[in-house]
């Protein structure tokens, strides 16, 4: 979708319409394959209950998921420092109109001010580049799957074995409570704050993507295996599809450390793009960071 | 696909077997962490507590509601939340309530399923994030209650018209599908 030039509020509250309203298609696709070969009656059950829900919200306009989440931006390109402001004028007015439920709370008052803002939110992780665009990325985070992200400081000699344990662990000890089948972000690497972080940007890869690191994407595919051989199935109630997909990422790291991260996405793994230029703005939901 | 219409009695919840699929029509109330902290204190205190708590289905869900200008309240969006949230709290709230049937998702812990046992309550498992479907199953709001707590938080009462597809994840019998799975789960590597 393009659209003439608006401004960035306008543009966060499509975003997250967006998001919120129609899964991106290569999820879509990967739901669809996955009800091909799942053959367990329960297991077939959840996945056409997933997929007819999916349709009816794109096609009522609503949220596909009654938590909309915490909204986590990134912002890529070029940008002033005057776009915070406007990012959280869009989160407040589409918490109004899409709507969207005030998930967030002060973390020890649990007070709520309905708005989906309060201290440090919303979320926004910066990437000034020299490209003559902006483009802002969301990523609206359930709690079901957030709260099952897992950080391991490894050995090192645990080495890549010792980081495929750790996210098979992390994934099948969360069982059904992230909404599985998910798709799974990897950190690996970094300090334990960046390790976090990659995680959870893996989920904005789409599915159908093929990592550029030829280690990752082995990794990638092991883990897709191990996972769906697993038996844990949609909603963890059995069956042969536990994950649609596993994406990984990498950084630099002390040498006495091993950082790995796991950040679940559940299949309701909402993302959407903007790329903001001066003749107008292109919208999107697959665009990497 | 069985209907099941609530309220439930206490044999219509123990003839229900593990794996069923069932839709419920009829009285639905939701609630979470909050819902279940104040029920427990006012009873506890001796206050009064709403009747239809009482051998209720109670559905772990904060919906996203709007309210219609003539003050009455519909259902947007209502997939079912993690209920092992709730595992230190239920047991109690069983017991003390009767409940006859939790929607929810994830499944909830073996002292869950043993006040379970004990009372005559099931599990019924909603298909996680599939809120648009699960609202329109939840027909008609037919009141709230303790909306201060917030809207996903407050107590919120339905009158449901085929909500599901539910199965029947944990049984009255102390069964659930949730250890089944995990005790055949395979760890590869
Ligand atoms: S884990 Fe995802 S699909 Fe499940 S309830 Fe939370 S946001 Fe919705």
């Amino acid at each position: 979708m393009k659209t003439l030039p608006e401004p960035v509020e306008d543009v966060v509250v499509k975003l997250l319409r967006l998001a919120n309203t129609k899964l991106p298609a290569d999820i879509g696709w990967a739901l669809e394959a996955a009800a091909g070969w799942e053959t367990g009656e329960i297991a077939c059950t959840q996945l056409g209950a997933i997929m007819e829900n999916v349709k009816k919200a794109e096609h009522l306009g609503l949220p596909m998921c009654q938590d909309t989440g915490i909204p986590v931006f990134y912002v890529k390109g070029r940008f002033d420092s005057s776009i915070a402001g406007k990012i959280a004028a869009g989160v407040e007015r589409a918490t109004k109109i899409v709507p969207l439920r005030p998930n967030t709370v002060d973390p020890l008052t649990r007070e709520n001010q309905g708005s989906n803002l309060g201290q440090g939110m919303p979320l926004i992780h910066y990437i000034p580049t020299e490209d003559d665009f902006t483009e802002i990325s969301v990523l609206p985070k359930g709690a079901g799957s957030e709260n099952m992200t897992r950080l391991g400081m490894l050995n090192p000699a645990d080495g890549i074995e010792g980081v495929k344990r750790f996210v098979v662990d992390s994934v099948l000890d969360a069982g059904g409570r992230p909404c599985p089948p998910s798709i799974v972000g990897v950190g690996i690497g970094g300090t334990s704050d960046r390790c976090v972080e990659m995680a959870k940007e893996a989920l904005l890869s789409p599915l159908d993507s093929e990592n550029s690191d030829p280690v990752l994407s082995k990794l990638e595919e092991e883990l897709f295996i191990a996972l769906n051989s697993s038996g844990l199935g949609p909603m963890g109630l059995g069956g042969a599809t536990t994950v649609l997909g596993v994406k990984a990422r990498k950084a630099a790291c002390h040498t006495a450390s091993l950082p790995v991260a796991v950040n679940i996405g559940c299949w309701a793994t909402r993302r959407a793009s903007a790329r903001i230029t001066s003749d107008g703005v292109v919208y999107s939901q697959g665009a990497e960071i | 696909m069985k209907p099941l219409r609530a309220p439930l009695s206490e044999a219509d919840a123990r003839a229900l077997k593990l794996g069923e699929t069932v839709y419920v029509y009829g009285n639905v109330i939701t609630g979470r962490d909050e819902m279940h902290v104040r029920a427990l204190k006012l009873s506890e205190e001796g206050a009064d507590v709403p009747k239809d708590i009482e051998e209720s289905v109670l559905f772990h869900c904060g919906p996203i509601m709007v309210q219609r200008d003539d003050g009455s309240w519909s259902v947007v969006a209502a997939g079912p939340t993690t209920s092992a949230r709730m595992n230190k709290l239920e047991p109690e709230m069983i017991r003390r309530f009767r409940i006859r049937a939790i929607i929810g998702k994830g499944g909830m812990s073996e002292e869950v399923s043993a006040a379970m046992k004990e009372v005559g309550c099931v599990y019924l498992a909603a298909t996680g994030g599939a809120a648009i479907s699960m609202a329109e199953g939840l027909k008609r709001c037919t009141g709230v209650e303790w909306l201060d707590l917030g809207m996903a938080e407050a107590m919120w009462r339905f009158d449901a018209e085929r909500l599901g597809p539910l199965i029947v994840a944990m049984d009255s019998e102390g069964n659930s599908l949730y250890e089944k799975v995990r005790r055949s789960l395979v760890r590869t590597p």
